[in-house]
Parts: C-alpha cells; sequence; structure tokens
C-alpha cells in the first residue's frame, strides 16, 4: 500500500475559498481566480501517491505551490478541500490531538533556513522532537545523540547553532527530525540555502543514508540537478498544478510539455541519462560455438572490425576481432570459442552518460550493455550518445 | 452680535462621578487593599533600614554565588544560606567563644567544599574560607552596621547581575547615599520602584503574552497602552486618592498604572518577533500552544522582554518621584519638600541621588537582558 496519497489535494488561500474552487473547477487560471475573487489558489487539485522507502522530490519554482504542498501533508497549513491519506488514514479529518500525535511520530521535517533554536544548544535541539512527547531525559538524550552520530556531529552536542557553519547546522535540522524516528521525512528545500560544494556533499550524504534507512521522504527543492540526483520520483509543479510526475529518466526523456522541455534544457543530461535510455539490441552477435567462416562473413556485411560473443544463455564472453577470426578460419577451428578476447568493457543499464563517454573515448567499438549476471541487455554506440547529448540541446 | 455657542459635553462631570461612584461603592474594598499593602510595604522598607538576621543570610548566599561558579553557585549558595541560618541561630542562643565561631566557620567551608567537588578549584576555595572567617571574626568584633550590611547586599546583587564594575559603582553610589543623609528615602524610594516594577511586571508580561497570541484582545489592549502612557503622569494621582487614601500605597498604584506598558508592549513585540519559521518547526514536531509557548517563544523573547522591564523599572521611578505629591516620601519627598522652601541645594541634592539609582537600576536590568541574549 503507498505510505503518502492525496487526492485532489487544494488550497486556495483567502477568506471565502469557495467560488474559487467553484471556478477553479471550471478550469480557470490562477490568475484569473485572483483578479475575480481575491483568493489565492496554492494548490489546485493535486494528486499523487508515494510509496513506502521512495524518495519523491517535489519540483517547481516559487510560486508553484511546492512549499504549501509538502505543508498541507503534515497539515502546518490546513488544506481547503481534499484528501491525505498516510498509511491508509486520511488525516485531513484528525482532530487536534491526533493530529499532534500523528506530527510527533511519523512525520520529521527539514526546513530550508535550518529553523533551529537558537537559545537551545545542539542537543537540545535534536532532542526537542522527544521532549515534547515528555519522553525521559536519559532516554531522549541518548536517542539525540544516536541521531547527532548518524549525521556526524556527536562531538558538537554542546555547542549553540550560531557557533554552526550552514552545513552542520542542516545536519542537526535533519538529526532533529530523524530523533523522533518517522516514518516520513518532509524536506522544505533542505539544501538551498547551503553552498554548491556543502550541498552536493550532503545530497550524497542524505542519498547513502537513504539507502540504510529506508524512509520514505518528500524533498522540495527549484533545483533541477537536485531533484535528478535525489529523487526517485519526481513530480514537477507549476501554478499549483503538477505538470509532470515520473521517474527522472522519464521526465528528461519525455518532458511532457514545453514548460518541462525548457527546464530540461539547461541540464547536464550525461549526468543523469543512463545507459539503459541510450543502449539499441545488439542485431550483429556472434555465439561462441559459431564458424569463424560465418563470423568473419557477417562483420564483412556490416563493416565490423570486432563483434561481440556471448553464450546461448545470453551471457557476454567477449569480442572476436577481425584479425583473430580469419586465423581461427586459417588454422581451421570449428568454432571462434577459443580465439576471444574476454577484456572488453562493459557498462551497467544504470550508469551514467558520462562514464560511457569515458569509455567511448579508449573503445572505439560498440561498447556492451551487461546486467549484474553479465547477460547482454544491448549496446551502446558513439553516435546513440552523440544524438542523446544533442536532443537535450536542440 | 449673537454669540454662537456650542453646550460643552460635561466630560469631567461624567469622570467625576464615575469616580465617585467607584469610590462610593468599592472604597471599602480599596481601603482594605491599602490597609494590608501599607503594611507589607512598610515591612519590606524597615528590613531594608534595620539589621534583621535575613540579610546576612542573603548576603551569604550570593556571596558564595558569586565566588563559586554559575550553575553550581546557586545551589551551593542555597545551601549555605541554610547552613548559615543554623549557625547563626546557634549564635543567637549561646555565649559562643571564638574558637567555636571558627569550628562552625570551617565546618561550613568544609561541607562547601565536598559541594562544589565537581570543579574543584584552589582559588575559589581560598576565597570562600577567607570570607567564612572574615564573616565570624566581624561577627565577632560586633563591627557590623545595618547599612553596611545592606551596602553588601546591594553590592553583591549588582555584581551577581551585572558583573564586577557594576557592583563596584553601586557600592560606591550607596556609600554616598550614606554620607549625604539620604540612606532613608533612598531605601524608601528603592523600595517603591521594586514593588511597583514586581507588580507592573507580574500582570504586565502575561497580558504581553495573551495579547501576543490573541489578536482580538491585541487589538483591545492596544489603545488603552497608549491611553494609560500618555496620560499626563499627574492625573493618576488624583483618584489614587480616594481610593487609596494619601501615602504609599496610592503611589505604587500610580506607578503600576504609568510603568505597566512597556511590560506588556515589549512582551507581546518579543512573542511576534520570533521568526516564523522557528514557530512552524515547533509545530510541525507537534508541540502544544504551551510547548510553544514555554519552550519557544518565551526564551527567545528574554531580552526584548527584559528591555521592557528595564523601561518599567525607569517609568517606575520617574513616577515614585511624582508619586511624592501624595505623601508617597522617599527622594521624592525631598525633592517636594525643596520645592515648597525653595531650596535649590536640597534639591539638586536628591536629584543627584535619584539620578544615580537611576543609572544603577538602568545597568542592572539592561545586562540581565544581555545576558540572556543569543
Amino acid at each position: 500500500m503507498e505510505k503518502i496519497k492525496a487526492v485532489n489535494l487544494t488550497k486556495i488561500f483567502g477568506q471565502v475559498p469557495k467560488h474559487a474552487i467553484q471556478l477553479l473547477s471550471q478550469g480557470m487560471s490562477k490568475e484569473k481566480i485572483l483578479n475575480q475573487t481575491g483568493q489565492a489558489v496554492g494548490i489546485a487539485n493535486v494528486s499523487f501517491e508515494i510509496e513506502e522507502g521512495e524518495t519523491v522530490v517535489v519540483m517547481g519554482l516559487s510560486g508553484s505551490g511546492k512549499s504549501t504542498l509538502v505543508r498541507c501533508i503534515n497539515r502546518i497549513i490546513e488544506p481547503t478541500y481534499g484528501q491525505i491519506f498516510i498509511d491508509g488514514v486520511d488525516i485531513t479529518t484528525l482532530e487536534h490531538h491526533a493530529l499532534l500525535e500523528l506530527r510527533r511520530h511519523k512525520l520529521g521535517m527539514v526546513f530550508q533556513h535550518f529553523a533551529l533554536f537558537p537559545h537551545r544548544n545542539v542537543l537540545n535541539n535534536v532532542e526537542y522532537g522527544l521532549e515534547i512527547q515528555h519522553i525521559e531525559k536519559n532516554l531522549r538524550q541518548e536517542k539525540a545523540h544516536d541521531a547527532l552520530k548518524l549525521v556526524g556531529l556527536e562531538d558538537w552536542s554542546d555547542a549553540m547553532p550560531n557557533q554552526l557553519s550552514g552545513g552542520m547546522q542542516q545536519r542537526v535540522g535533519l538529526a532533529r527530525a530523524l530523533a523522533i524516528e518517522p516514518d516520513i521525512l518532509l524536506m522544505d528545500e533542505a539544501f538551498s540555502a547551503l553552498d554548491p560544494l556543502i550541498r552536493a556533499d550532503m545530497q550524497n550524504e542524505l542519498v547513502l543514508m537513504q539507502n540504510r534507512m529506508k524512509k520514505t521522504i518528500l524533498f522540495i527543492t527549484h533545483d533541477l540537478d537536485e531533484a535528478l540526483r535525489i529523487g526517485n520520483h519526481i513530480i514537477l509543479m507549476k501554478d499549483g498544478q503538477i505538470i509532470q510526475a515520473g521517474t527522472p529518466q522519464k521526465i528528461l526523456t519525455a518532458p511532457a510539455n514545453n514548460y518541462v522541455k525548457r527546464f530540461v534544457e539547461n541540464i547536464d543530461k550525461s549526468k543523469i541519462l543512463t545507459a539503459q535510455s541510450v543502449l539499441t539490441p545488439a542485431k550483429i552477435i556472434a555465439y561462441s560455438d559459431d564458424n569463424p567462416i560465418t563470423v568473419l562473413d557477417n562483420m564483412k556485411n556490416e563493416y565490423l572490425s570486432c563483434i561481440l560473443v556471448i553464450n546461448r544463455d545470453k551471457k557476454l564472453l567477449g569480442v572476436v576481432r577481425e584479425k583473430t577470426a580469419s586465423a581461427a578460419m586459417k588454422r581451421g577451428d570449428k568454432t571462434i570459442a577459443n580465439f576471444i578476447d574476454s577484456s572488453v568493457p562493459t557498462v551497467a543499464p544504470t550508469d551514467s552518460l558520462n562514464v560511457l563517454i569515458s569509455i567511448l573515448a579508449k573503445w572505439p567499438w560498440q561498447v556492451p550493455v551487461v546486467d549484474e549476471k553479465r547477460k547482454l541487455q544491448g549496446i551502446v554506440m558513439n553516435s546513440s550518445v552523440l544524438a542523446a547529448l544533442a536532443e537535450r540541446n536542440n | 452680535m449673537k454669540e454662537f455657542s456650542v453646550p460643552k459635553l460635561p466630560l469631567d462631570d461624567w469622570i467625576d462621578t464615575s469616580i465617585e461612584y467607584l469610590t462610593n461603592n468599592f472604597a471599602f474594598l480599596t481601603k482594605a487593599i491599602s490597609e494590608y499593602l501599607k503594611t507589607g510595604v512598610e515591612v519590606i522598607a524597615d528590613g531594608f533600614k534595620f539589621q534583621p538576621l535575613w540579610i546576612v543570610i542573603l548576603i551569604f548566599a550570593l556571596l558564595i554565588w558569586q565566588l563559586v561558579s554559575r550553575k553550581k553557585g546557586f545551589f551551593i549558595g542555597t545551601w549555605s544560606a541554610i547552613l548559615t541560618t543554623f549557625g547563626l541561630g546557634l549564635l543567637g542562643h549561646q555565649e559562643l567563644l571564638s574558637h567555636e565561631i571558627i569550628t562552625i566557620t570551617v565546618f561550613i567551608w568544609l561541607v562547601l567544599w565536598q559541594l562544589a567537588k565537581y570543579h574543584l578549584n584552589i582559588l575559589m576555595i581560598l576565597k570562600v574560607g577567607l570570607f567564612l572567617i572574615l564573616v565570624g571574626l566581624f561577627w565577632y568584633w560586633q563591627l557590623w552596621h545595618g547599612n553596611i550590611m545592606m551596602i553588601t547586599f546591594f553590592t553583591l546583587i549588582a555584581w551577581q547581575l551585572a558583573g564586577r564594575n557594576v557592583g563596584i559603582f553601586t557600592f560606591v553610589s550607596f556609600v554616598f547615599f550614606w554620607n549625604l543623609q539620604l540612606w532613608e528615602p533612598t531605601i524608601d524610594t528603592l523600595t517603591l520602584v521594586l514593588l511597583a516594577t514586581i507588580t507592573a511586571v507580574t500582570i504586565g508580561i502575561p497580558l504581553g503574552i495573551i495579547a501576543a497570541l490573541s489578536q482580538k484582545f491585541y487589538k483591545i489592549i492596544m489603545p488603552i497602552l497608549d491611553f494609560m502612557q500618555t496620560m499626563p503622569a499627574f492625573v493618576y494621582l488624583i483618584p489614587a486618592i480616594p481610593f487609596f487614601g494619601i501615602g504609599k500605597v496610592s503611589a505604587i498604584f500610580t506607578t503600576v498604572v504609568f510603568a505597566m506598558p512597556p511590560a506588556i508592549r515589549f512582551t507581546c513585540l518579543g512573542i511576534k518577533q520570533v521568526q516564523p519559521e522557528l514557530i512552524e518547526a515547533a509545530n510541525a514536531f507537534g508541540s502544544t500552544t504551551y510547548q510553544k509557548l514555554f519552550k519557544l517563544q518565551l526564551p527567545i523573547a528574554i531580552p526584548t522582554i527584559m528591555a521592557g522591564i528595564n523601561q518599567t523599572i525607569m517609568l517606575a521611578l520617574s513616577m515614585v518621584v511624582i508619586a511624592a505629591m501624595i505623601g508617597a516620601k522617599g527622594l521624592g519627598g525631598e525633592v517636594w519638600t525643596a520645592i515648597q522652601r525653595l531650596e535649590a541645594g536640597r534639591g539638586f541634592q536628591a536629584g543627584i541621588a535619584i539620578v544615580i539609582l537611576a543609572m544603577i537600576l538602568d545597568r542592572i536590568s539592561q545586562k540581565i537582558g544581555k545576558n540572556n541574549q543569543f
């Protein structure tokens, strides 16, 4: 079952949202509604599902409603309309006390400007979430200490927040959210206030941490690079509506409209696109028990100077070059099995184009793509990589 | 030419009538309050003027607090106060030889040593020990004078709260007051200021909190505060007399009315100034309104609230002087007498004492605010 599910989530800022909702359902635009009713549409009819353990990035420019969306999920902003289910429970109907309990146990939140409490030291900041649950002091400090260890700040528990650098402050913010051991992490532009290097570090650390913790993460950002780096899924928002949702590759390779296309344009595709997205099926291959004469024939027809060799289980064995194949023919071998050069470079389907490019620089032939069992998935050629890179620049 | 006239609005009559009504119907209540308060005020002022045992105990506690580190010091100070009570109780009831005093002193010292062992510091132990021996000797030689004790007391408080320099300034100032034979008026004024400030703050901070949390209450109370602050201070003196009679209680009443607005305003401001993102963070973790208030808003607002209390103290001091007109006595009374007799020297002398007192109170309350800044 999905961990978080939003159905027709709508937030109208203003005193009389009813009329605005009506207009919204008639498909009127955000600006028109603002002009006509004075009600500002925060998010409009947003529906999505997030599976347990997924990292979903909500991405959009300022004013796109992404921050409103994340605040609706813990009801810091009360949605005007629609439902949110967490573990199947409709949280929009929870009464005050149950809502507090939900926030205390299931939802950890990290903020753009850290929002550390300036009068409390690092440890007291981290234990705050536990303190308001009335957890006994020793236990909560122990838990807080563990959370600090997780972010590598266990030696800083006595420091005050203003003594820490931005990156460290955000680690404390993250530790504070993790200390309550939530199922769900809500991260609102968590790394946007950090400088680029620290930011990249934090992104990597979050990905590593997530591999271990398997929390459900809802990450908000305005930076597509960040979204692509962190997210299993990306939800792209504009004017309070979802424009496109899907995997990073899908958004890059099949933008839903011009707006998304323009977004995607400036992305360094070589980092995001994977071998999977450019591979082509290997048509001309040889089996290890093929006759050298057939193999040479095939190569000549296709103007290949070397050919991939697999066994009957589609497992990649290596390549055979034209020279060695003709040597085999001269020796009168029945198969090419003895002439296979197994030192061929391979890539995994998840490797990025970056990796591919560096291999293609040294290996002028087709690069085989194999899975973890070395089964051949397809090949990548110079031309298809170039085509993929060129596509985005058009 | 016929003069065009609009009949005068009888605003003054209305107010007179309503005050008369209040006086006639509620005077028994206010007068009763007045009687109780008067006794209270007298007791406190007398307590400051004479040399009771409790002041020695407080001096003792404060000094230990000062000498030992801040956190542990409070604990140790309290302990030493209890021990001193015990020790002085013995002294009061028995003829004691000097070596017995020293025995007690050494005993207390040893206990303190034990208490302070977590951050053992030879210098600190020596200081405490030396002090205790001095106390013993002073007591034995009967060198105590009430005013010396009070000066020590005030100096220590100033030192503890605002640092060594303010402590020295306080010491010199109070010796100066004593020398000018203004000791009693100074203590009177100080008592009134402190009582009025405590009352104003006790009422003002909760009102400020409510104003910060409820927009409705904020809208109601702000114009009232404007009214309270803008109304010429002298006007408050008039209704105070029928309510509380002439004297110190009326003075405190008018002072509280006049000095309370900054306590309310600054508390409200301090709480409202807390960054929205911090409030959001507290909410996101599931804080209740009270948890937010006590764990976040109030602690962060402390420097602002202290600035408000500083203002309250200053306003209270200025009002206490004006209240001399309705019999508050004190330094204001000196000034008032000087005006009536046209004695410029006497007036300025009391005036300068007021200025110095104001400076001491200001520095101490400012310093407390600064110590709580992040």
